[in-house]
């Protein structure tokens, strides 16, 4: 098991944001966390990346307990989050923020923005432009190169899609199918419950805090009930 | 001639506060807090490099290295002690604990030195030609206005060009982001505060060889009008500090000559005022729009 989620509690002030969740993601996997806003899919992103706490439970990754490990250590782990909202750093240049997705490394950062710009050809258009004068969907682009940079075993995205123009989010969603097929276990979150699924192999449904539904993605898209409450009907 | 005189003697007052502004500036871009210690900081470096030079008897560069090492000790010190602490805390615990702090030095001082004045003996020996002093241009301001252009030049390829930098200035934009590249980011605030205090040092050693004066409370003044230069150049930015310690320099010094020396601080704050009120962000302050 690559990541093993279990119990995790975690609390904003008074408010319990996550109740008992837990999940697994096996290595070579896309698992999706689908549910509504404010169900608790970027507080569980949050506390496996180490910039939350859980007050129980444990995560552990790769056999290693990581839930007290520091956030900036986990990315030598293995572990990479791209985060809700991208948060590139807007007055760098694309190429300074892959350089700081691959900060823990002290080689092969050629190789890796090679890489990344063979994915993102947009980027190395771009590459001496600073990050905010992107579009939304280059900037999610570059969001996610720099998380390829630390070249992650667990690769977790949240929300992707979010605030981007349909034949963009196809696009993204082509890319997190060609990272998959290249060997990158993905942990997805995402609103759009219907192309999540889609790419997923298996996928948690969160309401609330907890897990309500687990399944292979496929079921879920059958499901009566997440078609009825997440896949408009 | 003469106004050939004042020019300079603004640009050599100009640079000190350009040199003090660059510490208020890189810790206010990366931990969003003013320092109001930082003035005081310049204070210790003069003492410090006093007493290597008059009790120790010790070489003036090796003095100014002392003071360095002494000084970003302290700055981290300060840090680590006083401000970490209240990371997560409102900013205006932390403003107050910084005032605390400024307090604290003043104090600290008072008690090691005592208030008598130290007359300084100035770091720099060599003398100009007669034909260059005529016109005003001291060795010491020759001295001061150089070491700011290099300081100037290696902290801007410092945080543009090396790793380290470039993790300061994810930091300075979002912290937590910056932490999931895997960057330390208190590593990175300490950091910070090292390479303030190091050139506060500096800047001690600089101010005190051209007033030669050494108070307890020799810092604040010049620790105020250096952060008046950070805000008026745009606080977070590097030129801005240079721009606008520069500036501010060459604003006293002929404010002083032309108008009033009773006025000329007066001046120097109105001018703040009126910028701010044009642009709010100062004159190289960036203002970044979200996008999403």
């Amino acid at each position: 098991m690559l990541l093993k989620v279990e119990d995790i509690n975690v609390y904003y002030g008074a408010i319990h944001a996550i109740k008992g969740v837990s999940f697994e993601v096996e290595e070579g996997e896309i698992v999706t966390l689908i549910g509504a806003n404010g169900a608790g899919k970027s507080t569980t992103l949050k506390t496996v990346s180490g910039l939350l706490r859980s007050k129980t439970g444990s995560i552990t990754f790769e056999d290693k307990d990581i839930s007290a490990v520091q956030p900036h250590k986990l990315v030598a782990h293995g572990l990479a989050h791209v985060p809700e909202g991208r948060r590139v750093f807007l007055q760098m240049t694309v190429e300074e923020n892959l350089e700081m997705g691959a900060y823990v490394k002290n080689t092969g950062v050629e190789e890796g923005l090679a890489k990344v710009y063979e994915l993102f050809p947009r980027l190395r258009e771009r590459r001496r432009q600073i990050a905010g004068t992107l579009s939304g969907g280059e900037q999610q682009m570059l969001a996610m190169g720099r998380a390829l940079m630390s070249e992650p075993k667990l690769m977790m995205l949240d929300e992707p899609s979010m605030g981007l123009a349909p034949i963009l989010v196809d696009q993204i969603f082509e890319i997190i199918q060609s990272l998959h097929k290249a060997g990158t276990t993905i942990l997805l979150v995402e609103q759009n419950a219907q192309m999540a699924l889609s790419v997923a192999d298996r996928g948690y449904v969160l309401e609330t805090g907890k897990v309500v539904k687990s399944a292979a993605a496929q079921a879920l898209l059958k499901d009566e009930a997440v078609k009825a409450a997440y896949l408009g009907g | 001639m003469v106004f050939f005189s004042y020019l300079i003697s603004g640009i050599s007052l100009g640079s000190v506060y350009a040199i003090i502004a660059l510490g208020y500036t890189m810790v206010y871009g990366i931990a969003k807090m003013l320092n109001f210690a930082h003035g005081d900081v310049i204070m210790v470096g003069g003492y410090i490099s006093f007493c290597a030079i008059s009790y120790l008897s010790l070489p003036p560069a090796v003095a100014v290295l002392l003071a360095m090492v002494v000084c970003t000790v302290l700055g981290v010190l300060i840090e680590g002690l006083a401000y970490r602490p209240l990371r997560q805390a409102g900013s205006l615990a932390v403003l107050i604990t910084a005032i605390g702090v400024s307090y604290f030095l003043q104090n600290a001082a008072q008690l090691i030195w005592g208030v008598t004045p130290k007359i300084y003996t100035s770091v720099v020996s060599f003398r100009l030609p007669n034909s260059l002093t005529r016109l005003g241009l001291s060795s010491e301001a020759l001295v001061t206005v150089l070491s700011c252009v290099v300081i100037m030049v290696a902290l801007t390829t410092f945080v543009n060009k090396t790793k380290m930098g470039k993790a300061m200035r994810a930091c300075s934009e979002d912290k937590g982001a910056a932490q999931l590249m895997g960057i330390n980011v208190n590593a990175t605030i300490s950091m910070t505060f090292a390479i303030g205090s190091a050139l506060a040092a500096i800047a001690g050693v600089l101010l005190c060889s051209a007033y030669t004066t050494l108070l307890p409370t020799t810092g604040s003044m010049p620790g105020i009008k250096a952060f008046t230069a950070a805000v008026f150049g745009g606080i977070g930015s590097i030129p801005g500090a240079f721009v606008g310690g520069l500036l501010l320099g060459i604003i006293e010094s002929m404010a002083k000559a032309y108008i009033s020396t009773d006025l000329a601080n007066a001046i120097v704050f109105a001018v703040l005022i009126v910028v701010l009120l044009v642009k709010p962000t100062g004159l190289l302050g960036k203002y970044v729009p979200e996008k999403v």
